[in-house]
């Protein structure tokens, strides 16, 4: 992308985490970690990757996204808010009783929420039900799916990653958010995962690795990825857990943690920093 | 009137399936590996490429329902009854339910009625669990008529539904020219004022004989086919209660969480009456023969009508 477009991306993507920390912050809980991880890839698919309409978002030939790691949720109602699915004012609600914003996402009361997620492991399956129905109706849209790369401990990924090959789902793009931590640790102290790119490609898909902070590698994998054909991609983006605040990158604490009123105002100071020097 | 010959719900539910699958290009099909078994194999031989075989992974099979529905299909899910409910409990619950999908799951091989496979694949906690999910609708058929129709109106009904699948080739006993399902709705096979049966699936035939035999000794039991779980037809069961005064349920399920306790909590609440709760108690199944062990779980005509006796003349 040009200049012009990068820059117009990486103020968008800072004004997602702005949002995403302010909805954490308000909510007094949820998690800021992968949201921010997350944020930059979220960010361009919104505003550059799917063919989606905001005021259309029910639309049967739009592209579907599913937040399979649902937790994440803020970064997706920050891009959302800021697309103009629903006023931005939602986002300080998130949360709280009788809000539209739940903890994780809610397809029935959110508009531009493609599918309920929340349970790890379950919104890869609902990509390749939605990628398949493409295929049966012979629709050119395409679905992506986000995973954590602790998710792929869930054996329903596997499951899923076999019926996406086994069926030739090329209209499916997955991408594990891969900021290598999880509520108890290191994925790699954890439950280990490498070698994560030889495993999805023994189950049958197109790997893609990049640099998830990295707008010109991003697209330039997106754009590979609708290449490909008579298989599934991943893209196993490397993140950053909870970059754009100093204090909250590469921190386990910060997975599912809400920042303080003190704690809150430096993040939004750096956030806001972070735009204005792109604005300069 | 009634047919001799047998046939088994699961086949009603394959061919009510292709039935439904001519007008209607929405519906597909997915199975985990067992279609021959839930027979949605007579749909995947008319319906190639509306079929779509998920392998040995349930989990995976309803999130792929999810997907499709959340697409505008209408897909049935099938497999058995333990591993659609019970290994795939929370992708219902989850991916399914919360967000008030249109898919249809099919339980099949449900009961002890499995028989020789034993009690890992005796499912006997489907109905408890579906029951538990908001929204979900819960459909128990008991013969080949009340399975066509229960198929039709699942489809036609916008949201989760679950159907249990028998394995045992049964008699049917419904009268299809007058036949009527209302999903929701019991239906009273024989009137009676001293005591209320209320059965559902492959034992109300069951239930049918033993309420025969008992009117010719002079006990005059109403029996109810309570051929949905859920919602349950709470008028159906206080009018049961204010005349009869007594309730005794019978399934081929456990009595936790089942049609007892289901019947139970509508007396409790709205006409406190007696009610004797015949199912597989507190314990699991074992191998044998369908009819061998419906006998000795006393789920047989004869043993019905022994145990509906004695909690009557009690």
């Amino acid at each position: 992308m040009n200049n012009q477009e990068l820059l117009e991306m990486e103020k968008n993507a800072c004004k997602v985490r702005m949002y995403a920390i302010e909805g954490v912050f308000n909510a007094k809980s949820g998690h800021p970690g992968g949201s921010l991880s997350a944020a930059d890839i979220i960010t361009y698919l919104y505003f550059k990757e799917m063919n989606i309409d905001p005021k259309n978002p029910k639309a049967a030939d739009r592209d579907r996204f599913v937040l399979s790691k649902g937790h994440c949720c803020p970064a997706l109602y920050g891009a959302l808010a800021l697309k103009g699915y629903f006023p931005a004012e939602e986002i300080q609600s998130l949360r709280h009783i009788g809000a539209m914003l739940q903890g994780h996402p809610d397809m029935k009361n959110t508009p531009g929420v493609d599918m309920s997620s929340g349970s790890l492991g379950q919104g890869i399956s609902a990509a390749c039900g939605m990628a398949l129905a493409g295929k049966y109706d012979k629709a050119d849209y395409r679905v992506y799916a986000m995973l954590g790369d602790g998710e792929c401990e869930e054996g329903q990924v596997w499951e899923a990653a076999m019926f996406a090959s086994h069926n030739k789902l090329d209209n499916l793009c997955a991408i594990v958010d891969f900021n290598g931590l999880q509520i108890d640790g290191h994925v790699n102290e954890v439950a280990g995962l490498e070698p994560i790119d030889q495993k999805f490609e023994s189950f049958g898909f197109e790997v893609i690795k990049i640099d998830g902070h990295n707008f010109d590698e991003i697209e330039a994998a997106f754009e590979k990825a609708k290449t490909v054909k008579g298989k599934p991609t991943v893209i196993i983006a490397t993140t950053v857990k909870g970059k754009g605040v100093s204090y909250m990158e590469n921190q386990v604490g910060w997975h599912g943690k809400a920042p303080n009123a003190d704690e809150y105002k430096i993040a939004k100071e750096e956030l806001e920093a972070q735009l204005r020097a792109l604005e300069a | 009137m009634a047919e001799t010959k047998k046939i088994a719900t699961r086949e009603s539910f394959g061919l009510a399936l292709c039935e439904l699958a001519k007008e209607h290009p929405e519906i597909v099909v997915l199975d985990a590996d067992l279609a021959a078994a839930t027979k949605t194999d007579i749909f995947k031989r008319a319906y190639p490429d509306r079929f779509f075989d998920c392998g040995i992974s349930e989990g995976n099979m309803i999130g792929v329902a999810a997907g499709l529905a959340a697409c505008g299909k209408v897909p049935f899910a099938a497999s058995f009854a333990m591993f659609a409910t019970g290994r795939a409990y929370e992708q219902i619950r989850n991916s399914v339910g919360y967000p008030h999908l249109n898919v249809k799951i099919a339980g099949s091989h449900a009961g002890i009625s499995v028989g020789e496979d034993g009690a890992t694949h005796q499912c006997c906690e489907d109905l408890a669990l579906m029951r538990t999910i908001p929204g979900m609708v819960v459909l128990n058929p008991a013969d080949h008529y009340e399975m066509t129709e229960a198929v039709k109106a699942a489809f036609l009904y916008n949201g989760p539904v679950y159907i249990r699948l028998g394995r045992l080739a049964i008699e049917s006993f419904n009268d299809p020219e007058h036949y009527q399902f209302e999903i929701g709705k019991g239906i009273t096979l024989e009137e009676g004022s001293d005591v209320t049966v209320i059965a559902t699936g492959l034992v109300v035939n069951e239930a049918l004989k033993a309420v025969r035999v008992l009117k010719e000794k002079g006990i005059n039991a109403r029996l109810i086919n309570m051929h949905t779980i859920k919602p349950i037809d709470k008028d159906i069961i206080i009018k049961a209660a204010k005349e009869t005064g007594k309730i005794i349920t019978v399934e081929e399920h456990s009595i936790i969480g089942g049609l007892g306790e289901a019947v139970s909590s509508v007396t409790a609440e709205f006409c406190p009456v007696p009610v004797k709760k015949i199912g597989i108690d507190d314990i699991y199944g074992h191998s044998g023969p369908a009819l061998g062990l419906l006998a000795e779980f006393g789920l047989d005509a004869a043993g019905l009508a022994k145990r509906i006796e004695a909690l009557v003349k009690a």
